[in-house]
């Protein structure tokens, strides 16, 4: 035992020496970390930005909430969160703030007899069902904006995300923008206090639960809606015209939106006006400190956002994400120049 | 061997140590060896402490905010900034009773099987491929919870519960209401499941170290099989036993992964077992990474915070009843 | 009179003890039955993804080719290194309960504390050492990462160690003693050879459950997506890897996340099978 125990610390402890030692070899240049939803992309870009210039960029899920908290310890160069901080916010804490991506979020049904894309919806109706207002599918405020469509008799079972996330925020901040009531008695948060309903962990929970239960409603991100061909449903937006989600419809809200309004870009596409908008869309949004302590990181990391923005777009639509209009990307460009290194140079110019 | 008798030949042993007086290096490696055991014993503490000490120092704004409304009140409202652990409370303990209903007779029946009945060919086989349920990483439990057991539960085990047990008066409130196949009985059955490995194969190692002799003289006296394991292997090895036991308790009251994916993540409590429901740890996985304001993220911090406490008053209680069977044991 | 109905009372205590003895097997069906669906739902879904690009080439993003590599190579690194910390301190603080303590109160708390800590949820244990480590250092890195998973094994080895010292014979220390064997050799030759077995089951329990811990390692290790050796940087491991991959929308990283959890899956498998050999064959040779 002895002689075995000695050798094996031996092994071990020389496994760990030799790794740690190679290790100063290569850094990662940059790392940033935070919201989920983005996540696919960012690697995407990340990998193939390695490729051209050799620059890593580590990027890592670890939800909205804790971009957040990470920039703010200055563990990691950049943030990233689904729900854009306030402007008081931002300026408190010394950072700045600009979209990146668009997604989309899908409420996702499973009624027998009923296809995908079948089923048109309207903001309040989501919000009653989600109350517990609207408790069957023959309910008469849904057949009101379904006529010839056969719904049967069947109790709604609402299913929402269990964990805090961007597409909980985002899908509540539409409720309570269509329906007062929401905004009263459940509010807006990255996790709230479903009054009725199941709680599914992550876009697989919800979709595990909705796919088993008949009578059930979801709500995913539209990327995991699409790649695993959930029956979805129409939504009625602004104008009043029921549309399907898909990147058009999400470019749409993106391009008429008012963005400078906001300070940080902090707009949430819930919503918007115009004829083919998708009323449940949402951008995700990078953090970084106005005044860098390592101008040469947050000029690569620049460098890396600036490839994303331009000519990282044909892979934002290759995994499903809308990449954001050109327009936007200008103004997003221009906003850089706040950034400044501590001797206050523009570091991005 | 009697008292005197050892006694004696400790006496000596002291005795003759300081008669040879240990060579230098020996003395020095004895020192050094004893020193570096308590050494670590107190880094134990220690890391408990720091543990503990950036706990409570992290959950003190959720106590002075909400006092003691925070254990008691259901309430969990991110929004309004309201915040309650009782339903993880109740979920932990719920969940955890559950799985050791299950988990322990079922980890000794595999313990008893691999020492006393199987045959010598299967029983090394057997015991690895049960222990590598230990092997396996909470989110596949999560999963294979999600996609198999869940399903399973819904179609077969709930609605047989329902009509059976959810029918005998004062009983069946535990049993009612629709079979969603997720909810606090299926989470503390994937606990079972996950803690049968530590606590069968924990069993079946100490079971192994009770002396042939002892076992021999008592199927001599004309005992059972049965009797024996539970006459005289279970009692010579209980202090292994509850060891076992509490490790898998430990593991289920601190499981989050798989639990948070077959729970429902409700935070009300509902009188059934069938309903959803919430642990303190699944609430930690599923909302820490998303809490930016400063009360919410300390309320989580509280929860963790609660679940040591409730950790060491179930500690202390096994501990009392440890003390029991040795006196009733007569040592 | 007597003796026959002693004979019924005999063959009613058989019968006791066949049922027990049956429900045993049952259980152990239960056991097997359940580890069966298990795993072949893990080979149902992780099997196409274990090509042997799995082990050469890197996390992929969605719709590249890629392997699992660098997690793999991170998760070796940072569980060999928080075993190698945490196995020490288990063994030698169980040593000093069991062998030196003679069941003082310091004793009795210590293994208490060690008690609490076992079921410690792994996320506490993250971020106590996030604030500890991270945010002193001002980064993630594979060193806090380690120590995280040294923190959840100490505990498992220190009770496994306790309880399988507990159980070795005083009649052998007290053979050394006669002996005039100096302490630390009777503790190291005789009592951790009596116990190796026993606490050899403690460390692969530890092993086991650290290599699939995902909470401890997010907010230390984080993770990277690619290639790093560097303990002082963030490193690539599997079990956020899986994790991030299972709940993604895109199908070949699903299908690498179940990959990933078979190659776990299995090298704690042959870790145990391995760990038993090595046990045996050096009881073999006294």
């Amino acid at each position: 035992m002895n002689m075995i125990t000695t050798k094996l610390f031996g092994v071990l402890a020389v496994g760990a020496i030799s790794v740690a030692s190679i290790g100063s070899a290569q850094a990662i240049d940059i790392s940033g970390a935070g919201a989920t939803f983005p996540y696919p992309i960012y690697s995407k870009w990340a990998e193939n930005y390695k490729k051209i210039t050799g620059v890593g960029l580590n990027y890592q899920s670890i939800g909205s909430g804790g971009g957040v908290k990470q920039i703010k310890a200055k563990t990691v160069d950049f943030g990233a969160t689904d729900a854009p901080l306030t402007g008081s916010e931002l300026s408190s804490a010394g950072l700045t703030q600009f979209p990146m991506v668009i997604g989309g979020i899908v409420p996702v049904v499973n009624i027998p007899g009923i296809a995908s894309g079948q089923l048109k919806l309207t903001g309040p109706i989501l919000a009653d069902i989600y109350l517990g207002k609207v408790t069957t599918w023959k309910d008469p405020e849904i057949a009101a904006v379904n006529p010839g469509l056969a719904l049967p008799d069947l109790s709604i079972a609402p299913i929402y995300r269990s964990d805090g996330s961007g597409t909980t925020y985002n899908f509540t901040y539409y409720l309570a923008a269509v329906k007062p009531e929401w905004k009263d008695t459940v509010g807006v948060n990255k996790s709230v206090d479903f009054p009725v309903g199941l709680g599914g962990k992550g876009n697989e929970g919800v979709a595990a639960f909705t796919s088993r239960t008949a009578g059930s409603i979801g709500y995913v991100e539209f990327a995991y809606a699409l790649q695993n061909n959930l029956p979805f449903a129409l939504m009625q937006n602004k104008d009043g015209n029921f549309v399907a989600p898909n990147s058009a419809a999400f470019q749409a809200a993106a391009s008429g939106a008012d963005w400078a309004s906001i300070p940080g870009f902090g707009l949430i596409l819930a919503n918007q006006a115009g004829p083919t908008v998708w009323p449940m869309t949402a951008a995700t949004f990078i953090l970084m400190y106005k005044q860098q302590d390592k101008p040469d990181v947050a000029k690569a990391a620049l460098s890396f956002f600036d490839y994303a923005l331009t000519k990282g777009q044909q892979d934002a639509l290759k995994l499903d994400y809308v990449p954001l209009p050109d327009a936007l990307v200008q103004q997003i460009e221009a906003s850089w120049k706040s950034i400044t290194a501590a001797d206050g140079s523009q570091i991005w110019k | 061997m009697t008292v005197t008798d050892s006694a004696t030949i400790s006496a000596a042993s002291s005795a003759r140590k300081t008669a040879l007086t240990l060579r230098g290096p020996q003395k020095l490696f004895d020192l050094l060896f004893g020193g570096s055991t308590i050494f670590f014993a107190a880094l134990v503490l220690l890391i408990l402490g720091g543990v503990v000490f950036s706990l409570v120092s992290g959950s003190r704004l959720a106590f002075s905010t909400f006092g003691t409304d925070f254990i008691f009140s259901q309430f969990w409202n991110p929004v309004t900034s309201k915040f309650g652990a009782r339903a993880p409370i109740y979920g932990t303990l719920m969940t955890s009773f559950i799985a050791m209903l299950f988990g322990v007779p079922i980890s000794f029946g595999i313990a008893v099987f691999l020492t006393e009945v199987c045959p010598p060919v299967l029983k090394r086989p057997l015991s690895v491929a049960i222990e590598l349920l230990a092997g396996i990483p909470s989110i596949i439990y999560g999963i294979w919870g999600l996609f198999f057991l869940a399903p399973f539960m819904q179609s077969y085990v709930e609605p047989y519960l329902t009509s059976t047990l959810g029918a005998v008066p004062g009983l069946g409130i535990l049993f009612s209401g629709p079979p969603l196949g997720i909810g606090i009985l299926t989470a503390g059955i994937i606990l079972a499941i996950m803690i049968i490995p530590f606590i069968s194969s924990i069993m079946r190692e100490v079971f192994e170290t009770v002396p042939v002799m002892l076992k021999e003289s008592a199927y001599g006296i004309g005992c059972t099989t049965w009797e024996v394991m539970w006459n005289i292997v279970l009692p010579y090895t209980r202090v292994g036993v509850i060891g076992g036991v509490m490790l898998g308790l430990g593991r289920a009251m601190g499981e989050t992964m798989a639990v948070t994916f077959v729970i429902g993540n409700s935070h009300r409590i509902a009188s059934s077992l069938l309903a959803p429901g919430q642990t303190i740890s699944s609430t930690l996985a599923n909302e820490f990474t998303e809490a930016t304001e400063d009360l919410y993220t300390s309320s989580l911090i509280a929860l963790g915070l609660i679940l040591f406490v409730i950790t060491f008053i179930v500690l202390s209680f096994a501990k009392v009843m440890l003390i029991r069977a040795n006196r009733q044991a007569g040592n | 009179m007597a003796a026959t109905l002693d004979m019924t009372r005999y063959r009613g205590r058989q019968v006791q003890s066949r049922i027990a003895l049956g429900l045993a097997c049952a259980a152990t069906s239960v056991g097997l039955f359940v580890l069966g669906t298990i795993l072949l739902t893990l080979l149902w879904n992780g099997l196409s993804a274990l090509h042997p690009t799995i082990l050469t080439q890197m996390t992929p993003a969605p719709g590249s080719k890629g392997g699992l590599l660098n997690a793999i190579a991170g998760t070796i690194a940072m569980t060999t290194v928080g075993v190698a910390l945490g196995t020490p301190v288990g063994i030698l603080a169980g040593t000093w309960i069991a062998e030196y303590s003679r069941g003082s109160v310091l004793a009795q708390m210590v293994q208490f504390v060690n008690d609490i800590l076992l079921s410690a949820p792994s996320i506490i244990v993250g971020l106590f050492v996030y604030e500890l480590m991270v945010v002193p250092m001002g980064h993630f890195s594979a060193w806090a990462g380690s120590v995280a998973l040294a923190i959840l094994v100490v505990p498992v080895v220190l009770r496994t160690t306790v309880d399988m010292l507990g159980l070795v014979p005083s009649a052998l220390r007290e053979a050394a003693a006669a002996l005039g064997t100096p302490k630390w050799r009777t503790v190291t030759m005789v009592c951790y050879r009596a116990a190796m077995q026993g606490m050899l089951t403690g460390i692969m329990l530890a092993v086991a459950r650290v290599s699939g811990e995902t909470a401890p390692l997010l907010f230390t290790a984080l993770n990277n997506q690619f290639w790093s050796t560097n303990m002082n940087a963030p490193m690539a491991n599997l079990p956020v890897v899986i994790f991030q991959f299972a709940l993604s929308p895109y199908e070949d990283w699903q299908h690498l996340a179940w990959g990933g959890a078979i190659l776990i899956t299995f090298t704690i498998l042959t870790l145990n099978i391995l760990a038993r050999f090595l046990a045996t064959l050096s009881s073999l040779k006294q």
